[in-house]
């Protein structure tokens, strides 16, 4: 064989040749640049268009912003700075910044208690952790339910047996819902854990923490709302708005999902309506009109009737939020829970909500996401969130005239704390899309 | 469901505040604190500084009040209010009195029903426009583009001003000084108009405020003064008597640097009533007798008042003018203390 | 079996309103029903309460006394002697007006840039990354204030077209100026109007409306004549398909019949009328004639559309990347070229999937556009709702008025989407 073979064929190599480069155009940057920036004529026209875009907007804003003066008293004092350097293109005077950032993230809160709202967020992100982490130990569960009144206390101040008693309200209603259905019945037990600690928060509540805190002072500054202002202000209403109208959303879900004709078409009307008109509105609503609503004897603050109006208006998106997650959740589920011989409360508080809930957690934070973005809007109704306060700012002497740094400080805050909101609901989609598949 | 009945009680608890009563002083007293509601920032006449103090002229009357009221001129809660929200803000008991570039006019007065309880600021409605356009005159400005704010009476007095003199306009809302100083610099209006005071105050932060001249026609008048709610006629004269005294003050001399030593006695029996040592003024409007001490030595007479935040000392610069004392050849005129 | 006992008799006992899940459904919508009226009936007599403490009545009679001010953008006539009612009218048209634009402009950008984000050009999919997440993570408000601010600040004034070396001129032809205080474009006017002798207000007015008011009747007479022509054109369509289906040749020049019948009569009465266009030119301080967009509209506009793209662009990215890839190879295996797989096959599957999230974000956009107050543009919250409730005191009735509008235009949008919707959703069976 091998003789046929060596007449016929001249050459044979003995030895593997050594591994060669591929060509250079298959490879290293120059590969990834022709297949990513420049595999056809119209992305080749795309990437030069996008990089010249990019070109003409860094070079109008570089200059601008990275020359900024950091150190100046005013917007004057920062024009004679920048006159004395002999820059002949105008600069970012971000002293403005140096100068009033604490009021952008805090208002008007005393300086030496910043430590109050930081650790009430730092609290709020413990309590929040195991709801948005699995992974987390159930046992921090705790935090969540401690966390609202202990926010409240560290952000208003005040005497601590006020939060305390409002909180063993909410202890009432528990005992009576696990210790009394054996002796009133399961509806009498439901019925009494709403009325009972209601009329305690009515009637009882507040002479027992006057009562206590006489007896047993213990409390902290008290901080009234008009101090609140800034980005605090913002996540304060943001926040609180979601959390509280969470339960409500659930509520008007499962009136919406009900078979019930009142309470659907109840449901259905308030839903449509708040979801109908802007937020705008609703807030002059709540500046200019709440106090027509509710009897002349009362009359809240501001910041509490935007509370209450933000969250009305949450409650209807976060309505729908969980009804999608009730609808995705297979038929089997509900019939099973019927098939157990469960009633509709067992069913809902045991089987569907738990799965509906964990499935909409990303449909609210991204409600969240809009609701944040939105609490700018208060700034119409005289509220000074961060916009507001840049132009309080601006009518001081010393930054009147200042525009665009402000602006982009806020926006960044803004763009940092919503980008990492909706990254994680990113994230979490991602899971539970694996999960269901 | 829970929750929110929580928030109720937040409310029970102490957020609520007071509530719409015909005796807002003694609300005031219990409270400990007056709800005053300014502007969100007009430089000059109400801005907080860096340290969140609110400073300005119309502060000043909001702390004038809260010293004969509560004897502490820092016992103020300042609410800050848009040009939509500040009528609603005083009728719903949400502040107490308003001090803030508030015009009177008789739908205010009237069918609003608020009390103006007197005058702190005469101003008018006058026009701004670059030098380089070389108009020298209101009437030469036919087809101009003017900024405006809105929200307010000067929308309805341009309105005037136009159709009186057969001239066309179109204008540029905007909702705030600062976005109208913005929007007028940056060349996107002609004119800008608003109250002269503001236009001097916004002037003077320019880069160059040489360059912009303000017209020597003034179109409208705006008396601009603190307001309360109608049917409270206690509170009312309180503010208003707080805001005659201060006028008086500067009339009679009384400074807050002599203050002290006057109300040791003088032998001016102007003064000795004003400031306490004789008659019982301070008691019969229901606060301290030596009401005006407290005022004075805290925030100054009128004339120190304009000359620390809007005199021709500070960047604004205003001039007294028509807000000189009658003596002066102004419009002051207090009534007397008797 | 003849032991059976007879069921007993029904005896209603009032605990069964509570325990028989038959009348408990009832029980609670009564219960509930009462709530809500008891509910309902405390917030009514609060009203009356306040309003009388007020000494205010309820009283929709403003609505037709003066309004006083002046509107600078208006569809239709309108002065500062018209009613409030008027003004209310002119802010609704304009709401509708940058509603209707910004809907148009957002869908065109947030196709295109959700198209671009899955391209396979690496930079241009950063860029719109960097676009989509810049626009949906920083509120609205904030995009409408620095638009309206970087559009007057980098525009040219007026002033700078003046003079023997102008520092900038007009484009087209010297037939558009583009200026800080807006976009000024040529208006067609009619020398031979059938609304009379209009001619002259026209080119008087410094300040021409976005669309000129006083030739209405002409354009009604040039749209009614463009929709028949369309008609006919349609109809020698179906005649020419149905000669072509009866005897296999299609009708020559049938498709320049049907550009002939839509365009010729256009164009005839458009000459009748005696059509010629008037451009914009330096008049007193500002630009003069021709058609005046003005900043605040072209701001909240592009402000609305390019943060409501935002949104589109990722939902038209879902809707893509939700049909499967197999649908593409199936349809590059039947032959189909890729634009007509993109409109046969992956269009009308990504439709079903991007429709109903696209109303809800038609009916934000919407809802969005009463910030308009940030940049002055007068829209239906800024005119009733603004200076109407401030002027006259009436925030009760004027923000009911407001709400009720936003409300029924909320419901008409979606009522319409939803009929959109339902005729998609049909293709997919």
């Amino acid at each position: 064989m091998s003789d046929t073979h060596a007449q016929s064929v001249q050459f044979v190599r003995g030895t593997m040749i050594p591994e060669q480069d591929p060509p250079i155009t298959e490879k290293g940057a120059l590969k990834w640049m022709r297949e990513n920036l420049f595999s056809s004529w119209l992305n080749a026209i795309l990437t030069v268009l996008s990089l010249y875009v990019i070109y003409w907007v860094l070079a109008h804003i570089l200059p601008w912003t990275v020359g900024g003066i950091w150190d100046a008293e005013s917007l004057s004092q920062c024009r004679d700075i920048r006159d004395a350097s002999g820059i002949d293109y105008n600069v970012a005077c971000w002293a403005v910044i140096t100068d009033r950032w604490h009021q952008l993230l805090f208002g008007f809160y005393p300086s030496e208690l910043y430590w109050r709202p930081i650790l009430a967020l730092i609290i709020f992100g413990a309590a929040i952790a195991p709801i948005l982490f699995e992974t987390l130990p159930r046992k921090m569960l705790i935090v969540s339910i401690a966390a609202p009144f202990l926010a409240y206390w560290l952000l208003w101040g005040g005497s601590v047996w006020g939060p305390i008693a409002v909180a063993f309200g909410f202890g009432i209603g528990w005992a009576i819902v696990t210790y009394g259905e054996s002796l009133l019945g399961a509806l009498g037990a439901i019925i009494g854990a709403i009325v009972v600690p209601v009329l305690y928060w009515l009637f009882l509540a507040g002479p027992v923490g006057a009562a206590l805190q006489a007896t047993l002072p213990i409390g902290i500054a008290q901080i009234g709302s008009n101090q609140f202002g800034g980005f605090m202000l913002a996540i304060i209403i943001g926040v609180s708005a979601i959390v509280l109208s969470l339960p409500l959303g659930i509520l008007l879900a499962l009136g919406r999902q009900s078979d019930l004709f009142i309470i659907n078409k109840c449901s259905v009307i308030f839903i449509e309506v708040i979801r109908g008109v802007p937020l705008i509105v609703w807030l002059f609503t709540a500046s200019l009109l709440l106090n027509y609503f509710l009897p002349p004897e009362v009359s809240f603050d501001l910041m509490l009737r935007v509370i209450i109006m933000v969250t009305l208006f949450a409650s209807a998106y976060i309505a729908e939020v969980v009804r999608g997650g009730l609808a995705a959740l297979p038929r089997g589920q509900y019939e099973g829970a019927d098939s157990l011989g469960l009633d509709y409360w067992q069913a809902m508080r045991l089987i569907i909500l738990p799965q509906a809930l964990k499935i909409s957690i990303p449909g609210i934070v991204s409600t969240f996401i809009g609701l944040f973005k939105d609490t700018t809007l208060v700034v119409f109704i005289g509220l000074l969130d961060p916009i507001g306060l840049s132009q309080a700012i601006r009518a001081d002497s010393a930054w009147n005239g200042i525009y665009w740094e402000l602006f982009i400080f806020i926006g960044l805050c803004f763009f940092i704390f919503c980008f990492s909101m909706s990254q994680y609901s990113q994230w979490l989609e991602r899971k539970l899309n694996t999960g269901h598949r | 469901m829970k929750k929110s009945v929580f928030l109720g009680t937040i409310a029970v608890a102490g957020l609520a505040a007071g509530a719409v009563s015909a005796q807002t002083l003694d609300e005031v007293q219990a409270r400990g604190e007056l709800n005053c509601g300014v502007s969100t920032g007009l430089a000059g006449f109400s801005a907080p500084d860096s340290d969140g103090e609110w400073q300005g002229f119309d502060v000043a009357v909001c702390r004038a009040v809260a010293a004969a009221a509560l004897g502490d001129p820092s016992a103020v809660n300042f609410v800050p209010t848009t040009g939509q929200t500040r009528f609603t803000a005083l009728a719903s008991g949400e502040v107490d009195m308003l001090a803030r570039n508030t015009t009177w006019t008789f739908t205010r007065d009237v069918d609003l029903r608020f009390e103006f309880v007197g005058i702190n600021y005469y101003d008018g409605q006058g026009f701004m426009i670059p030098r380089e356009l070389g108009v020298t005159s209101a009437m030469e400005l036919d087809g101009a583009t003017v900024c405006i704010q809105t929200g307010t009476t000067t929308e309805l007095n341009l309105a005037d001003f136009f159709a009186s003199n057969n001239m066309d306009y179109e204008p540029v809302p905007v909702e705030t000084n600062a976005e109208a100083q913005q929007q007028y610099l940056a060349g996107a209006c002609d004119v800008y108009t608003t109250d002269s005071s503001g236009l001097a105050a916004t002037r003077a932060t320019f880069e160059d405020p040489s360059a912009h001249v303000i017209m020597p026609e003034i179109i409208s008048k705006e008396p601009l003064g603190p307001v309360v709610r109608h049917g409270d006629n206690e509170w009312g004269d309180l503010v208003r008597w707080v805001l005659v005294g201060l006028i008086a003050a500067e009339e009679l001399g009384v400074t807050s640097d002599n203050v002290m030593e006057l109300a040791e006695g003088t032998n001016n029996p102007s003064i000795e009533r004003m400031l306490g040592n004789e008659g019982e003024f301070g008691p019969i409007l229901g606060i301290d007798q030596d009401w005006m001490v407290n005022v004075i030595s805290s925030v100054g007479n009128y004339g120190e008042i304009f000359e620390e935040n809007i005199g021709e000392d500070t960047p604004i610069g205003l001039a007294r003018g028509l807000n000189a004392q009658w003596t002066d050849g102004g419009l002051l005129y207090a009534w007397p203390f008797r | 079996m003849t032991s059976m006992t007879e069921p007993p008799a029904e005896s209603f006992r009032l605990s069964q309103l509570i325990y028989d899940t038959r009348y408990r459904s009832m029980t609670i919508q009564v219960v509930a029903f009462i709530l809500i009226l008891l509910a309902l009936f405390w917030l009514g007599r609060n009203i009356v309460s306040n309003l009388e403490d007020l000494g205010k009545d309820f009283d929709f009679g403003f609505l037709g006394s003066r309004a006083g001010y002046d509107i600078n953008q208006r569809l239709i006539e309108y002065s500062n002697d018209s009613t409030h009612a008027r003004a209310a009218l002119v802010g609704i048209l304009n709401t509708l007006l940058v509603a209707v634009l910004g809907c148009a402009l957002a869908t065109v950008l947030g196709v295109i840039a959700g198209v671009l984000r899955l391209s396979n050009n690496w930079i241009v999919a950063r860029l719109m990354a960097v676009y989509v997440e810049g626009f949906r993570n920083i509120p609205l408000l904030l995009w409408i204030i620095l638009i309206f601010a970087v559009m007057t600040e980098a525009t040219p004034r007026p002033s700078d077209f003046r003079g023997d070396r102008p520092e900038a001129s007009m484009i087209l032809g010297d037939s558009v100026a583009i200026t800080n205080r807006g976009v000024y474009i040529p208006n067609v006017f009619f020398t031979r109007s059938l609304g009379g002798n209009e001619m002259a207000e026209v080119t008087d007015s410094a300040e021409a409306t976005v669309i000129a008011s006083s030739s209405g009747l002409d354009w009604f007479v040039i749209i009614l004549v463009f929709v028949a022509s369309i008609l006919g054109a349609r109809a020698i369509g179906r005649w020419a398909t149905a000669k072509q289906e009866a005897t296999g040749i299609r009708p020559a020049g049938a498709f320049w019949m049907q550009v002939g019948t839509v365009v010729v009569p256009s164009v005839i009465v458009f000459l009748a009328l005696g059509a010629t266009l008037d451009f914009p030119g330096l008049r007193g301080f500002n630009f003069g004639g021709g058609i005046h967009l003005r900043n605040s509209l072209i701001a909240l506009w592009l402000a609305l559309a390019l943060y409501t793209g935002a949104f589109i662009a990722e939902i038209v990215r879902a809707g893509i990347l939700s049909v499967s890839k197999g649908q593409t190879e199936a349809a590059f295996a039947l032959g189909l070229r890729p634009n007509r797989t993109m409109n046969l096959v992956i269009l009308p599957q990504a439709l079903r999937v991007i429709i109903p999230p696209l109303i809800s974000h038609y009916l934000n956009l919407t809802k969005n556009s009463s910030l308009a107050i940030a940049v002055g543009y007068m829209d239906v919250r800024s005119t009733l709702g603004g200076i109407t409730i401030n002027q006259t005191g009436r925030e009760l009735e004027g923000m009911l008025l407001l709400g009720l509008f936003y409300l029924v235009t909320s419901l008409v949008i979606s009522g319409v989407m939803n009929i959109y919707n339902k005729s998609v959703m049909l293709k997919e069976r």
